[in-house]
């Protein structure tokens, strides 16, 4: 599968502030990216290099091959035939929903217009509303008017900022997995920009993580999550405490809870003090475990319980524990480790 | 209702003058008028109090006042004007033998509501450079051909341009006054102007060759910059002489100082009063007995139309019609 | 809930009566024409001023759009040489009255003018030079007067979704001009719409500029009809015609819009502001000289005269009195400001508590005097008075102090209500837009948490209002410091201001002495147009 884009090596600043560091990443055809950061960690400007809103001051952006932006160059952002959503959706208010969806498509007659308004519409369940004004509708029925939209003119890729961050957390589920089944319906190639991993998780068949204007990593949902690269990209994804251990063998730790040992040599120095990131889920609960710790506080996520435990060392962990394992706050429960992957770190790296 | 309240608060609003003051209602600039009305002042004593619109609204303030308007004088240029007001009812015969004798009586109403104070002539001007005296003749003469082009007027809608033309009327009658006012708009070198300063400044300049304008006009502007080019020339000195319009004033019908107003009025119409009264716009005495400013006078006697000016007021509308129906804007 | 909804109904109707009594007296007159008037303007005078004015409309209307909006567009959008001056500079000409706009470009422009008199001079002929005193010169200088209106409120809009605009256009395949047509100005319509619609206000209603420059239009048929045949009756029918005109246009606006809304829609955060795109060589040298082109013609050209003719009257004119002018002016404009701020204040939150279509309808009334000629609003306002006046004197007269002529006549009571009827529209228009803002929902919050009435007006809305507040309070400061035929008409004795002082001394053509009271005018209205201008542009 060749690279339909292609983000090779860019930068760019902001007067003397570098928002964009030497970033490369490279996205096939059909598939959906996403970069997630923070406020500020510049994926919100990488979006904007590749639409062609700014310019790229080193590197080049690529799109099937062709050059569309590099140092001193920009195509124009109206001739790179790529969509996007945005943030607010930026919906015309003095247009009707047809005429939204539309908009893009002047130079199309009108009856084929018209077909692809309604195939556009049809697509994202809301055949009824052409005639209805943006203010008139939902929150999340703007949001779907702003991607058929973008959808209309068959762009050759489409990149959506934060567009669910005005909405419901409930929402925001439900409308990332119906967002992606269209995409993937249409073969849309698409970047998604947003801060929150589990839109991300959702959305994205490949996830990167930026800070600072750096891409700290590039890759699939379940690897981020497992193999984070860094201990930044680490502590970013999911949830989890750092804890310390030594290296026993070149593939063997050893923790306050327990061994693991891994399939690969994991490259340290036996005897070595290690961080090891603990997921909820690599701490499992165990009436019969001989190890115990004191529940110090406790969220109900319906399925689960997600404990904090405090080991008699003082370090705390995380548990999912099932739900029906209802501990009071202060009682030591039994714990064991259950791990499938050793996330672990130089100390201090 | 509390009457003693209402009193007290009312004296507290308008508060209330024991001095002996008299209301003037005027339309002239109050530059000019104000430093003779404190000569006033400082000569009796009385308290002359001041207050300057367009004529339009304040004849509608003395209307809309009544009987209890604080208003003693009316004073306005042009006799149009003030027949308008006296038409209107607005102001009150005065029998006074001191003005009767020092106002000419084609200067004044024939019911004696209105007096004019000061006179002004409204003549041709010529640029020196193009235009010989002798080429020049009457009002009705630039409505010749010959001057095709090369005429220059102010606006219609000015009051002294409507009282020109309404004495052509009686003067002419309807028919002949047409045709020189349709023959002055054949004439025109450029639209017509809103002012008779920027009128007289264009003949200067050569943008026209002749023009009509009031004399104080003519006197301040040369005085600003001697050098211009215009000339000033007596019209109609073979016919019934230059048209002459005042500016002048009345006693209002519901003046609450009439004898304060009167007293004004005759003090205004007093040798001393119209010198300076005259003199600081630059124009004529109403009083014969009093000589003009050196300056004025240096412009050379002149005969003047001995209409009464009262006539301005009577065919103003008509004459407004007139330019209308000609294209005079 | 009910009573208190019945009160603020109550309350708009008792601010509307400010502007429904001088409307009433002037729409009174519709009953008698008189016919030998009437029948001369028909044949004689209104086709053509009927026509003059469409093309000025037209013309003013085409003006200050052409102006207005690319300079918005360039300074909110761009960046070029000179942007941060010209942003808050551009709006200067607002502090210009219409009449010394009109008396200075005439001044500068005409025959006997600097311009025409050096081209002469150095090439021997300036007849080449269209005439100032024409059509297309009476739209130029109204349009130097106006644009500003259309400048501060398009760049309002453009500020905020400007670029963005630009950004979706892209997106879907438009170029930044086509985005510009086709995105950034049927977004920014109602706001443009709106400051078009102030601008024409103020030609419909203007008088003095286009009495400078002889240019016949329908407020001179008004102005015929009273001063030359003496026939207020026959001006106020126009001026009604005029009213109902100005009421149809808007009242076609609004239905135009039809259902569309143009606020932002979503929930969304407010947006980051976007760095504007900066513009390099012919562009950038392209823009910054027409911003300059534009500042200079409206504000440093026709200023210069002023100043000019100042430098040779100043020995007669500074005195202590024109000190006392200043004075007076900035006085009542300050308390005109003020005045109308609150009442506008009143006005939109009582149009906010009862949402029923006829407190919108009193609203609207309300603001209907922005559309008057200033003089006949004045007439409008001063009949009713006198006649207060007069059933006082007559019912308590014994009561009242010997010689008593008038109780509110002459007071500034009077003036500050004639201030009012005429310049709600601008203070209404800016609180209204201030009021729009807050949700309904932080209204709730603050009701949860206990507040009510006063309390909750005073606590949620008067914050909240501040900005909108003062944008009321500086355009009607800088109106009624230009403002002249209503403080004309309703002054005390001796009161005069800046105002009137120009127009006692350009009624006699002296318009170099009148030099140093418009720039006195000019300079007090400098501040609140520069304090508009950073206000309105979000840093």
């Amino acid at each position: 599968m060749s690279a339909l884009l292609e983000f090779d090596q860019v930068s760019q600043s902001y007067g003397d502030t570098r928002v964009v560091d030497a970033m490369s990443f490279q996205l096939a055809d059909g598939e959906i990216g996403c970069l997630l950061g923070s406020s500020g960690c510049g994926k919100t400007t990488v979006l904007r290099c590749i639409a062609g809103f700014e310019p790229v001051e080193s590197g080049e952006v690529r799109l099937a091959g062709e050059v569309l932006s590099r140092a001193g160059y920009a195509r124009a952002a109206h001739e790179r035939r790529i969509g996007m959503v945005f943030q607010d959706y930026a919906l015309f208010p003095h247009l009707s929903v047809s005429a939204n969806v539309g908009f893009g498509l002047r130079k199309l007659a009108r009856a084929e217009r018209e077909r692809r308004v309604a195939e556009l519409l049809e697509l994202v369940g809301l055949a009824t509303y052409g005639d209805a004004y943006p203010h008139e509708l939902s929150g999340g029925q703007q949001q779907r008017v702003s991607l058929a939209r973008a959808l209309a003119p068959r762009p050759r890729l489409i990149l959506l900022d934060e567009p669910f961050s005005s909405l419901d957390v409930d929402l925001r589920e439900r409308l990332s997995r119906e967002v992606r089944d269209i995409l993937k319906r249409e073969g849309m190639t698409a970047i998604l920009v947003t801060h929150d991993q589990h839109e991300a998780f959702a959305m994205a068949d490949k996830v990167g993580v930026m800070q600072g204007g750096r891409l700290l990593q590039w890759a699939t949902p379940y690897a981020l999550y497992h193999q984070p690269a860094t201990r930044f990209v680490a502590d970013f994804i999911g949830q989890g405490v750092f804890v310390p251990a030594t290296i026993m063998a070149p593939n063997c730790v050893k923790l306050e809870i327990g061994e693991f040992c891994g399939l690969t040599p994991n490259g340290f120095t036996v005897g070595e003090t290690v961080d090891v990131l603990l997921r909820p889920d690599d701490v499992q609960h165990d009436d019969a475990s001989p190890l115990t710790a004191r529940v110090e506080s406790k969220v109900f996520r319906g399925s689960a319980f997600h404990y904090t435990l405090t080991l008699p060392s003082g370090q705390r962990v995380l548990a999912e524990v099932p739900s029906h394992h209802n501990h009071a706050i202060g009682e030591p429960i039994g714990i064991r480790l259950e791990m499938d992957h050793l996330i672990a770190f130089h100390r201090g790296a | 209702m509390k009457p003693m309240l209402l009193a007290a608060l009312v004296a507290a609003i308008s508060g209330s003058a024991f001095a002996e003051e008299v209301v003037v209602y005027s339309s002239r600039g109050e530059q000019l008028i104000k430093p003779i009305l404190d000569a006033y002042k400082k000569e009796t004593g009385v308290d002359v109090k001041l207050v300057s619109d367009k004529e339009g609204p304040l004849m509608e303030r003395l209307r809309a006042e009544g009987s209890n308007t604080p208003a003693d004088i009316l004073m306005t240029v042009d006799a149009g004007n003030l027949w308008q007001a006296s038409n209107m009812g607005l102001l009150k015969a005065v029998n006074s033998p001191t003005l009767s004798a020092n106002i000419p009586a084609h200067l004044r109403d024939p019911k004696n509501q209105w007096f004019g104070l000061s006179v002004r002539a409204r003549t041709i001007f010529y640029n020196t450079q193009k235009v010989k005296p002798a080429q020049l003749s009457s009002y009705e003469d630039l409505a010749d051909p010959k001057w095709k082009g090369r005429l220059c007027l102010r606006t219609s809608k000015k009051v002294y341009n409507q009282s020109l033309v309404a004495m052509f009327l009686a003067e002419h009658g309807p028919v002949k006054t047409e045709r020189i006012v349709k023959g002055w708009m054949d004439n025109l070198a450029t639209d017509v102007f809103s002012d008779d300063t920027k009128m007289l400044e264009a003949i200067g300049a050569g943008q026209c060759d002749v023009g009509i304008a009031n004399t104080y006009y003519y006197g301040r502007l040369m005085k600003k910059s001697p050098n211009l080019p215009i000339g000033i020339f007596w019209a109609n000195q073979d016919g019934k002489g230059v048209h002459v319009n005042i500016s002048g004033a009345g006693v209002t019908r519901y003046a609450k100082n009439e004898k304060g107003a009167i007293k004004l009025l005759e003090w205004l119409s007093s040798p001393k009063a119209q010198s300076l009264y005259a003199d600081v716009d630059m124009e004529f005495p109403a009083n014969p007995k009093v000589k003009p400013a050196a300056e004025v006078a240096a412009w050379g006697p002149f005969k003047s139309s001995l209409i009464n000016v009262a006539n301005a007021g009577t065919r103003q509308a008509q004459a407004v019609m007139l330019m209308d129906r000609v294209g005079y804007k | 809930m009910q009573s208190s909804v019945l009160r603020w109904r109550a309350v708009a109707a008792l601010i509307s009566l400010a502007t429904v009594i001088p409307l009433a007296v002037i729409l009174a007159s519709i009953g008698s024409p008189d016919a030998a008037i009437w029948s001369h303007l028909l044949e004689y005078q209104l086709p053509g001023l009927l026509t003059n004015t469409l093309w000025l409309v037209l013309g003013v209307g085409a003006g200050v759009f052409v102006v207005g909006v690319p300079l918005a567009w360039l300074v909110s959008v761009y960046d070029f040489p000179g942007r941060r001056f010209f942003a808050w500079a551009l709006m200067l000409p607002l502090a210009v009255p219409a009449y010394v706009m009109a008396f200075s470009q005439l001044g500068l422009f005409e025959f006997t003018g600097p311009i025409q008199t050096w081209l002469r001079d150095t090439w021997g002929d300036s007849s080449w030079v269209p005439s100032i005193r024409s059509t297309g010169g009476v739209v130029a200088v109204l349009t130097l007067a106006f644009y500003p209106y259309v400048y501060l409120l398009a760049r309002n809009a453009f500020s905020t979704m400007g670029r963005r605009a630009l950004e979706v256009g892209q997106s879907l395949g438009l170029s930044r001009s086509q985005g510009f047509w086709r995105v950034a100005l049927p977004m920014a319509r109602p706001w443009i719409i709106g400051g078009v619609t102030l601008a024409l206000m103020e030609t419909l209603a203007d008088f003095g500029a286009v009495a400078i420059l002889n240019y016949d239009t329908f407020t001179n048929a008004i102005y015929k009809a009273w001063f030359s045949f003496f026939s207020l009756d026959t001006a106020k029918q126009l001026a009604s015609l005029l009213v109902t005109l100005v009421f149809v246009l808007v009242w076609l606006e609004q239905r135009a819009r039809g259902r569309r809304a143009y606020g932002q829609t979503g929930r969304a955060a407010p947006l980051p502001r976007l760095p504007r795109l900066p513009l390099s060589g012919a562009r950038a040298a392209g823009a910054s000289l027409l911003a300059f082109a534009v500042f200079a013609l409206a504000f440093v050209l026709p200023v210069g005269q002023l100043v000019w003719w100042a430098f040779s009257v100043w020995a007669e004119e500074l005195n202590a009195e024109l000190a006392a002018y200043v004075g007076r002016s900035l006085l009542l404009s300050l308390m005109a400001a003020a005045l109308v701020a609150v009442v506008a204040l009143a006005l939109s939150y009582a149009a906010r508590r009862d949402k029923r279509p006829a407190t919108r309808l009193i609203a609207r009334l309300a603001t209907l005097g922005y559309a008057v000629p200033g003089t006949v609003l004045a007439v409008g306002v001063f009949v009713p008075v006198a006649w207060f006046d007069n059933w006082l004197i007559a019912r308590f007269g014994a009561a009242l102090p010997e010689g008593t002529t008038a109780v509110l006549k002459g007071t500034l009571v009077v003036m500050l209500l004639a201030y009012t009827a005429r310049f709600l529209a601008v203070g209404h228009s800016a609180l209204d837009a201030a009021m729009h803002r807050i949700t309904p929902s932080q209204e709730e919050a603050a009701r949860m948490l206990g507040y009510s009435g006063w309390r909750l007006a005073a606590r949620l809305h008067l914050p909240l209002l501040t900005g909108g507040m003062l944008t009321a309070m500086l355009m009607v400061f800088v109106d009624v410091m230009k403002e002249m035929p209503i403080t004309l008409m309703t002054r005390p004795f001796d009161w005069d201001t800046l105002a009137v002082r120009i127009f006692n001394l350009t009624a006699e053509g002296q318009w170099d002495r009148a030099a140093l009271p418009s720039i006195a005018i000019v300079l007090a209205g400098l501040l609140p147009v520069i304090l508009l201008s950073r206000q309105k542009e979000p840093a």
